[in-house]
């Protein structure tokens, strides 16, 4: 493996820009995220790449790498075909600021937007609750989740159809699976699932849940699941001869 | 919710930077999908061949109508008019049919296969116009349940034709057209109980299962079910087709049953 390896990265901003190459040397246990920066430090020292943690913890190196979205700092080299370019380039579901950095803010308004947790009063006098593991347990997966939008990236909904002002996509489907199905929680959120966050323009391409790097399993446990629950509201009317089937 | 500022190009149709053999998935489904659908027809069609000694073919059963030994209502009633094109088959297989065209993992492989939409993963689509399933006419993709609900009746029957299928004319035995639905009804089983509204119904609709221990235990073995859904899909159409095949060539006299015992 040691030896030169080329990455070919996107350089510009929200007016435009190109791909430019860069040679730099490799070394075994190298992840995307380490050649960036060599190549920040000795080739190119204006290159804008947002990063933190280095540990796949922080979400904030999410980028595209030969066309998919991946944290860079995850992405082993070893895991590349290196006789090709290494193409990297910015989220392309959110609006370009420079480089490889874009602007999620977009993210972060969608999220205020979802009913809060609103939990049922404590169980005890000293104000605090029971919840039995089981039920903890379902909601629990949904809390790895580190915000990296990824899934929100790949999502077509938004990608493709820039469905934005109507959908919120996996990530804050996540979210409100989290809430809708805390056993603590009563807040109603459905139909708002349904006419406010659209969940009927997510196709189930399993895209979302592929990507995700904390091999969250969104499509399954959280987003159909969702979908059940507005069938239960609006789609069943048979639902309350057949309690159960 | 606003917009953000501003969003890439829109690309054409199949314009991606991925590498790797992204196509080879939405094709293999397609090619194994098509040649179902093609296969499923043809035979739907036929109204021969499908009952042999004590087989029946899945595709025909259960025989509401028709001319073999194990219709349950004796030959196609008159009220049917003579000009449609009449097989048992077609009274019975637009419930299973229905249920895989609404199933939660075949949605999203066709999709991909069939409509590109998308292709696959971070692969651009052929069209900009985008409806989901929020409207006419993929919200009907939503009656899901229905079907799963009329599938619980038609399994039921199939696990009985394997009762049925050990018994020849001199009395029990077992010969490999057995095995064959045999291993099929526990694959559809597979299929049908690990489905995504099962695991709803059964428990997932309950914020606090703990309550409910016994369905709490069903839905952990439907959540493992689940797990392998599309294997399961996968196997199960696998299996039904080819048990069709194996009754069919059984009863043209080209394959004989080979009696275990």
């Amino acid at each position: 493996m040691p030896g030169n390896a080329l990455f070919r990265i996107w350089r510009g901003d929200a007016q435009g820009g190109k791909f430019q190459d860069f040679s730099t040397p490799i070394s075994p246990g190298m992840v995307v995220l380490d050649a960036v920066h060599k190549i920040q430090a000795e080739q190119a020292p204006d290159l804008a790449v947002r990063w933190n943690c280095k540990a796949g913890k922080c979400g904030s190196c999410s980028a595209e790498i030969n066309g998919m979205p991946k944290l860079m700092c995850m992405t082993r080299l070893s895991d590349l075909n290196l006789d090709i370019p290494v193409v990297l380039e910015p989220m392309r579901t959110f609006p370009s600021i420079r480089d490889l950095v874009t602007d999620v803010s977009w993210n972060f308004r969608v999220k205020k937007t979802i009913p809060k947790f609103t939990p049922r009063k404590p169980d005890a006098p000293d104000g605090a609750w029971r919840i039995a593991q089981a039920d903890a347990d379902r909601v629990q997966e949904f809390r790895k989740c580190i915000e990296c939008f990824l899934c929100q990236d790949v999502c077509h909904v938004l990608r493709e159809h820039h469905k934005h002002d109507e959908f919120i996509g996996p990530r804050f489907f996540v979210y409100a699976a989290a809430l809708e199905m805390h056993p603590l929680d009563t807040a109603d959120r459905i139909a708002d699932l349904r006419h406010k966050f659209s969940i009927g323009y997510c196709n189930i391409t399993t895209c979302c849940r592929q990507v995700c790097p904390e091999s969250i399993t969104i499509t399954e446990n959280a987003i159909i699941p969702l979908k059940e629950r507005v069938v239960d509201r609006y789609f069943d009317p048979l639902k309350r001869f057949f309690r159960i089937l | 919710m606003a917009h953000p500022d501003i969003v890439w190009d829109k690309n054409h149709f199949g314009q991606t930077r991925r590498s790797d053999l992204w196509w080879l998935s939405p094709l293999l489904v397609f090619l194994g999908l098509g040649t179902f659908i093609v296969y499923a027809t043809w035979a739907a069609f036929q109204n021969k061949y499908y009952v042999s000694g004590p087989y029946i073919s899945p595709f025909y059963s259960p025989e509401i109508f028709g001319d073999s030994p194990r219709a349950w209502f004796g030959p196609e009633p008159a009220w049917i008019p003579r000009f449609l094109p009449y097989s048992p088959a077609l009274l019975i297989l637009w419930i299973p049919g229905l249920f895989r065209f609404t199933c939660y993992y075949y949605r999203g492989a066709y999709y991909k296969a069939f409509w590109a939409d998308p292709p696959a993963c971070a692969v651009s689509e052929p069209r900009t116009h985008y409806r989901g399933e929020r409207t006419f006419p993929l919200i009907f993709q939503n009656l899901h349940r229905y079907f799963l609900r009329l599938s619980y009746p038609v399994w039921l029957v199939l696990v009985y034709d394997v009762w049925r299928a050990c018994w020849f004319k001199d009395g029990f035995g077992i010969g490999l057209g057995t095995l064959i639905l045999a291993v099929n009804v526990v694959l559809l089983a597979c299929y049908i109980f690990g489905c995504h509204a099962f695991r709803h119904l059964i428990g997932g609709a309950l914020d606090q299962i703990s309550r409910h221990p016994a369905r709490r235990r069903i839905y952990n073995c439907v959540t493992c079910l689940n797990g392998n859904h599309k294997k399961w899909a996968w196997a199960s159409l696998g299996s039904v087709a080819f048990s069709d095949i194996y009754v069919r060539l059984c009863a043209m006299g080209i394959w004989h049953d080979w009696r275990i015992f």
